[in-house]
């Protein structure tokens, strides 16, 4: 019987079975931020066992809250510094060259196909994109895969979507994710890995499949994941080129990490994505969708462009193409916040940061920031917010808050009118 | 700390309760669990619950709906009830890094049918419910006006151990 990627990866990873069904496996990547890290480290200095179980491994950022805003925030990043200094952790990324963690890890090639990945973060899954099987865990499983390097979990069966057809003009990768989470429901994929597949997504760069992967926690998903191609090797190219000879050795490698023709799926799904429209969240739950054209006229007080689901440099490409010599509405503030110190220099030479000046926007530093109201751009009650993040929970952005999620081009075309907008009609 | 898994019981009776709901991001700066105890529940939206209220305060015991905890992977969520004593929560579904957290931290996330759910939020119509956990017999006892309903609960073999150990870390340690 055929086995799918994330089966593959869990036989391939396997380290203990303590009981039936409980699979414990040795993690490739442990990920660490300064929000849930923190107190992870504290529990194991107490217990006398601060100890990393390889320092190659644990890759560490400040990404939430950067430059700190207060004394809290000054001594979780002070906790983190200190923390991946003391175990000389061969990858920390500290002000300066700091981003949104699930934009910088991959940028920076630690993710490669096959990999097992956790991190004390929901939207882990986003690496996933890369064939890894990524999940987000709490600061329990944080801290002992920082000491042991081990993860336990249920096997997850997997819901595989095929997106099939092809992506008309002016509607992505985001429009996609949001209209499969209005299809599964936020508990729709409770337990499961959620295997993108079929011609849309192989059109599709890996920027656009990370944005998709992102969000599969939305809909409960334990992981999103793409089968690594040729679209991934040359992504990873610059990281890997020592490894493999040639471009098509490291695919033929990457190979084995493809589901089987005749593996078993919890459910399969099929979606002709060529007469989406692009999509836009109501009320507070993620899986509450309609198309753009239902939520046009939505008035907004704030724009936020950026995080780890669309703060890459696509992304950022977009929403400038739709700004380019505009100005935005009196009656909104810009956010745009690019996800890492490389997007934010490319977005620089390409004359985008321009464009998005030029338009009245605020160009803030690589951060979480606005989207879950830890830092900057926060919301007051009743206030509106047109955001390319992820979650739209009450109180998200700041008490009493409204935050519909969207994509970029529908972000820049809702700053421009001061109403959520079909960037296509502009 | 000992986990205790009885006690007064307050309704949540919606689905799709998130950890947004359960601790606000804004509380995320802090570095101790014991530093969240007063934010428990401050953003949920449910008609008539008062998280500064007496019967969240007294509070031993959470029962709610489906996909209960969704959102973040904040451990923070399950902390925030840990320290405020309630170490029990049943409800129908859970999401699944919340359930997880709660177990690692030794406490538990039980799962009831729906059937079993729509009784206990029925016996909360007759009065204040007192809950009584049995890992060992894998049965819940709810008390309301001196009368008992008993219910039995699946539990994995993984789970009652990491209860049984005081959580992940532990079980981890003296295993790897």
């Amino acid at each position: 019987m055929g086995k799918t990627i994330a089966e593959k990866i869990f036989a391939s990873h396997l380290r203990d079975e303590p009981f039936e069904g409980t699979k414990v496996l040795a993690i490739d990547r442990v990920l660490c931020h300064e929000i849930t890290t923190p107190v992870a480290i504290a529990d194991l200095e107490w217990r006398g066992k601060d100890r990393v179980f390889d320092n190659t491994k644990i890759k560490a950022v400040i990404d939430h809250v950067t430059p700190s805003k207060d004394s809290k925030t000054a001594l979780q990043a002070k906790m983190i510094r200190d923390w991946a200094r003391r175990h000389e952790l061969k990858d920390f990324f500290d002000v300066g060259h700091n981003g949104v963690c699930h934009a910088l890890f991959p940028e920076k090639g630690f993710i490669h196909p096959g990999f097992t990945v956790i991190m004390g973060d929901s939207h882990t899954c986003t690496h996933g994109a890369f064939g890894a099987f990524a999940a987000g865990v709490g600061t329990t499983d944080l801290e002992v895969g920082i000491l042991k390097g081990v993860c336990a979990f249920r096997q997850p069966a997997t819901i595989r979507v095929n997106l099939n057809g092809r992506l008309a003009d002016g509607v992505y990768a985001k429009d996609v994710i949001l209209f499969v989470i209005g299809q599964l429901g936020v508990n729709g994929a409770t337990d499961r890995v959620i295997e993108f597949a079929g011609s849309v997504v192989e059109q599709m760069s890996m920027e656009a499949r990370m944005t998709l992967c992102n969000m599969a926690i939305e809909a409960g998903g334990t992981c999103g994941i793409c089968m690594p191609d040729r679209v991934t090797v040359d992504y990873l190219w610059p990281f890997i080129q020592e490894q493999y000879a040639t471009k098509d050795e490291a695919l033929a490698d990457f190979s084995q990490w493809q589901s089987d023709a005749d593996a078993t799926y919890a459910q399969v799904l099929d979606f002709d994505i060529s007469t989406l429209e692009p999509q836009v969240t109501f009320d507070y739950k993620p899986d509450c969708v309609k198309s753009v054209g239902e939520m046009a006229g939505t008035a907004v007080d704030q724009v936020y462009i950026g995080t780890c689901t669309n703060g890459r440099i696509e992304d950022l490409r977009v929403a400038a193409s739709i700004l380019k010599g505009r100005k935005i509405s009196a009656n909104v503030r810009g956010i745009v916040s690019p996800a890492t110190p490389k997007i934010f220099s490319a977005a620089l030479e390409e004359g985008i940061i321009q464009i998005f000046m030029e338009a009245g926007f605020c160009v803030t530093n690589p951060t979480c920031g606005a989207c879950l109201g830890m830092s900057n751009g926060v919301l007051s009650a009743g206030e509106v917010c047109a955001s390319t993040s992820n979650r739209n929970f009450n109180g998200r952005m700041g008490k009493g808050g409204m935050v519909h999620l969207m994509s970029p081009a529908t972000a820049a075309a809702t700053a421009i009118t001061g109403v959520i907008t079909d960037a296509r009609s502009l | 700390m000992q986990k205790i898994f009885k006690g007064a019981t307050i309704f949540l009776d919606r689905s799709d309760i998130n950890t947004d709901e359960i601790i606000p991001a804004k509380y995320l700066t802090e570095v101790t669990k014991e530093a969240l105890k007063p934010y428990m529940l401050e953003d949920l939206k449910l008609a008539g619950f008062d998280p500064q209220g007496e019967e969240l305060a007294n509070a031993r015991v959470v029962v709610s709906r489906q996909n209960f905890g969704c959102g973040s992977s904040r451990e923070h969520a399950p902390w925030v009830f840990e320290v405020n004593g309630v170490h029990t929560i049943i409800a129908e579904s859970y999401a699944r890094i919340f359930r997880q957290n709660m177990f690692n931290g030794g406490m538990l996330a039980i799962e009831l049918p729906a059937t079993d759910i729509d009784k206990i939020f029925a016996l909360a119509k007759l009065g204040s419910v007192e809950i009584d956990v049995d890992l060992d017999k894998q049965t819940i006892a709810a008390t309301v006006a001196d009368k008992t309903t008993n219910f039995n609960f699946a539990i994995s073999e993984f789970d009652k151990a990491l209860v049984k150990a005081g959580g992940w870390v532990e079980f981890a340690d003296a295993r790897y």
